[in-house]
């Protein structure tokens, strides 16, 4: 049994390790930080987001500071796909940002089927943005503010 | 004195204490606690009799329509220009003074804020024979230490009385903007005391037999540069809110007193057991993520902010702590309260916003914080910039639940990245071409990009952080009441982008300019100018950085004149760059500006901004590549250098074989480039923050709080449990220092030459 986690990490609850969705590379063990078996590049932010402004000219060009910010970009060590990026600044320690209970998870998922593509869901979020706009547009369509649109 | 005394004496003493209570502040006992109360006897008592779930969603159904109505009203016929862009809400809450419903459309913050002030007047003026709380009574409030966003914020609370008995209580809220602060448009950023942040109402009765008291609305008045703003909008949430009862009052005749009471009780019960559910759904374990804020708005300094969620079955706890210590001169600190109502928000925004919209949404949720942290500052902080943290806990939830929510075999919504989280708009004041003064700030806030999808893009420019529903304003409304003319508005900002296999909605550039007013300035709100405040997720980039652009010392309008084709396309980039207006002094700033006057014709210039992105660039389609090419969003460089295609510029035809073989060559690039973790870290990590860095909050241990600005020498390192606030050098006086030195050197070499003979 094999639990997607994010779009490029599973747990495989047999075996207890981190894999790579794309390769299925062992990252390591689930009940350690899945870090630890990845590849990790300190990235100059400028290299990303790149001075739109010209740097002769200005100071503050669109990119980050680098003497403020690094983007810390993770690779699965076997394929090269980017796992995470973490914007950090110079020298803070990476985030263990997945601890998972995994005696937790195999009790879970010992009634559930597996699921191998990510569930679909519906996009609410922007589903209300969408109808609370028509709302609007209608409302102000009436007289609202004296304005048609 | 007595160690010990009798309860009869200790009850009196008590009632000596409360009834000689020198000042009703707010209340840590009210102000700390976000969960729904027990049920009350009246509660218990209507549903021993039993509940019938249709008649209470009929009932439900009511009630939203009820809200709805009011919203529309408030929309319609508010002054503020917040109200016509949708920034206000209308709700409902038991007779205890829990939220029970929101208008489906409304700002969910407002009204989660709400419940407070109501709290507060149940508690403090029911019984006070000098005040008291009756049948056609109404409450004003500003101050957001009472509960509430920020100052900006007025609402109008009632009592619904029926047959003589408190059923409920009803409100509505308006982002009025202008509050008499020392800065115009109610959201001073260079508040330096909770006195600088203009009027502060307590909850106070403003209403009695329905009528607004004329003698109060005057004083309030008096202490707003948008005198007539006030009384006009005053009323208009006063009779919404009488519709509002209107409505209700039928129900209750329809339905009577205990349908209404046991519906509302339910549906409060009903979600707090459905979010219950949903976290047991969730793996145990926990998930974090860190927000950097690198402005005070005053001066660039680190925040951090630090997100641990923790779930252990049916329990989810929300730890903060680490975060950094508050400011004792600087707006951008918040209250606990507010913070939780915004966490309650971004928990409806983009995590389950299919749940109803109540505070009970976020009630069987702990939040665990540092006491006098930025996000839990004491009342005499000033936080007329909550704004900040506060758009923070909107998106808190997206990056740490997304790594909860993925492996659920059945999700509620999209997987999405973080949502723009800047409060990227105009604040203005002064003269208008009327002659009025006035203060407020632009619809533009409104419109942040969304962040990336699992499943697609984000959409541009969708929806304020903190609401649904907004509208980005009519710039021809605002052209027509105040001096402020539009040179660019809602082109998006090219290459602005937070980049990933599906890529964050796009935020747009606004440049303005002002025209006809004799006194007239802006200042703007915003951090991100060093640290990207959007963060992608799963391996998505980030949004960029955002500055503040100024072309000073010409006027647009008389070099149009001159000549009408000196600026062709108003593009941020291009005037930038390009410099195609002579002896303008052009600079590129921080997105933090307080108060600056603008002569006429002078251009202003910022960007909504960008989501984060979702996923490995190297994953995106090409074909989507193109498309932003295509459609002006993405220069061909970047297509080439981020996403790795291999394409023809003037055809856009993608050689897929060519883009196969790039984006493995970078694949293999990385693993040369990447160094194993453990190695990584001995090199990476460092005992402390950088020296010469201005950081406030924990490093590598959420126990101990770094506090250091090097340009005053300060570095204090304290535990968590005993924070204190944090004073701030003014900047001017920084420069000023800064050039007196300057001067004194040069001064002295000077007299060494002199003293030479030279």
């Amino acid at each position: 049994m094999k639990v997607l986690i994010t779009e490029y990490l599973r747990i495989n609850l047999d075996t207890e390790q981190w894999e790579c969705r794309r390769c299925g590379h062992a990252h390591g063990s689930a009940r350690d930080n899945y870090k630890r078996g990845l590849l990790v590049y300190d990235r100059d932010p400028r290299e990303i987001h790149k001075p739109l402004l010209d740097p002769k000219l200005y100071e503050r060009t669109y990119s980050p500071d680098p003497q403020w910010c690094r983007i810390l970009e993770y690779y699965c060590s076997s394929c090269g796909t980017m796992v995470e990026v973490e914007y950090l600044p110079p020298g803070h320690p990476p985030l263990h940002d997945i601890e998972l209970d995994i005696d937790a998870l195999k009790l879970q998922w010992q009634d559930r089927e597996e699921v191998t593509e990510p569930a679909p869901a519906p996009d609410l979020a922007l589903e209300k943005v969408k109808h609370g706009r028509a709302l609007h547009a209608e409302m102000h369509q009436h007289g609202g503010h004296g304005h048609q649109h | 004195m007595y160690d010990n005394i009798s309860a009869e004496e200790q009850a009196l003493l008590d009632k000596f204490l409360a009834d000689n209570k020198m000042f009703l502040g707010p209340d840590p006992e009210i102000m700390r606690d976000h969960t729904v109360t027990p049920r009350s006897a009246a509660e218990e008592e209507v549903l021993k009799k039993g509940f019938d779930a249709h008649q209470a969603h009929h009932i439900r159904g009511l009630i939203n329509a009820a809200l709805s109505e009011a919203f529309t009203m408030v929309n319609q016929m508010g002054a503020a220009p917040g109200a016509k862009w949708g920034d206000l809400v209308t709700a409902i809450y038991t007779a205890d003074g829990n939220l029970a419903m929101i208008a489906p459309h409304g700002i969910i913050t407002f009204a989660a804020c709400a419940f407070y002030p109501i709290r507060f007047i149940i508690k403090n003026w029911m019984n006070d024979p000098t005040v008291g709380v009756k049948d056609g009574d109404g409450f004003i409030h500003n101050d957001a230490r009472y509960g509430g966003v920020h100052n900006t914020d007025q609402s109008m609370m009632m009592p619904l009385y029926y047959k003589g008995e408190l059923i409920c209580w009803l409100s509505s809220t308006i982002h009025e903007g202008e509050n008499g602060a020392c800065e115009p448009g109610g959201l001073p950023a260079a508040a330096e005391s909770k006195y600088d942040e203009g009027i502060k109402m307590s909850p106070f009765k403003v209403v009695e037999n329905f009528q607004i008291k004329r003698d109060l609305v005057t004083f309030l008045q008096n202490s707003v540069r948008d005198p007539k703003l006030q009384l006009e909008d005053m009323k208009v949430k006063l009779h919404a809110v009488m519709r509002l009862r209107d409505r209700i009052t039928a129900i209750l005749d329809q339905f009577g007193r205990d349908a209404l009471i046991a519906t509302m009780r339910m549906h409060l019960e009903d979600t707090e057991a459905e979010v219950r559910r949903r976290i047991r759904e969730l793996p145990d374990g926990t998930t974090r993520v860190l927000q950097f804020m690198d402005s005070s708005l005053r001066e660039n300094c680190l925040q951090k902010i630090s997100v641990a969620i923790t779930v252990k079955g049916d329990r989810m706890i929300a730890d903060f702590r680490g975060t950094a210590p508050q400011f004792m001169n600087r707006s951008v600190n918040t209250n606990l309260a507010s913070f939780k109502a915004a966490l309650a928000t971004g928990l409806l925004q983009n995590i389950w916003p299919d749940l109803p919209h109540t505070m009970a949404v976020l009630s069987p949720i702990e939040v665990i914080t540092d006491k006098n942290s930025i996000i839990d500052a004491e009342g005499e902080m000033p936080q007329a910039m909550s704004l900040m943290p506060l758009f923070k806990a909107c998106v808190a939830w997206t990056v740490p639940m997304a790594k909860f929510n993925y492996s659920l075999p059945k999700r509620y919504s999209a997987i999405i990245a973080s949502q723009y989280d800047q409060a990227a708009t105009f604040i203005y004041g002064g003269l208008t071409q009327h002659g009025d003064v006035t203060g407020n700030f632009c619809g533009d806030i409104n419109g942040m990009g969304q962040g990336a999808r699992s499943h697609a893009d984000g959409e541009h420019s969708v929806s304020p952080v903190f609401g649904f529903m907004a509208d980005s304003g009519e710039h021809e409304i605002n052209e027509e009441d105040t001096p402020i003319i539009r040179l660019g508005a809602q082109r998006l900002a090219k290459d602005r982008i937070g980049f990933g296999k599906y890529r964050g909605g796009m935020g747009y550039e606004q440049i303005a300019t002002a025209r006809g007013s004799g006194m007239w300035g802006f200042m703007t709100g915003c951090e991100g100018s060093k640290f990207p405040s959007a963060q992608g997720l799963f391996g998505g980039y980030s949004c960029p950085a955002y500055q503040l652009l100024k072309i000073k010392g010409v006027n647009i309008f008389e070099e149009l004149n001159k000549d009408p084709k000196v600026v062709e396309v108003f593009d941020i980039v291009k005037l930038m760059n390009e410099r195609p207006l002579k002896g303008g002094k052009y600079s590129s700033n921080d997105m933090g500006m307080t108060f600056e006057l603008c002569n006429e014709g002078e251009i202003y210039m910022i960007c909504q901004g960008a989501g984060g992105g979702y996923g490995d660039v190297l994953e995106r389609d090409p074909a989507l590549v193109m498309k932003d090419v295509e459609e002006d969003l993405l220069s061909a460089d970047l297509a080439r250098e981020i996403y790795k295609v291999v394409f023809d510029e003037r055809t856009l035809v993608v050689d897929e074989a060519a883009t196969r073989q790039l984006r493995d060559d970078e694949r293999r690039a990385r693993l040369q480039r990447g160094k194993p973790f453990d190695a990584f870290c001995k090199e990476w990590v460092t005992p402390e923050p950088p020296a010469d860095l201005p950081y406030f909050g924990s490093w590598d241990d959420n126990s101990k709080i770094y506090a250091q600005n090097p340009a005053i020498n300060l570095k204090v390192v304290m535990p968590a449990d005993q924070l204190q606030g944090f004073y701030m050098p003014n900047p001017k006086d920084l420069q000023i220092a800064t050039l007196e030195a300057k001067l004194a050197a040069a001064q002295a070499a000077l007299e060494a030459c002199q003293a030479a003979g030279r």
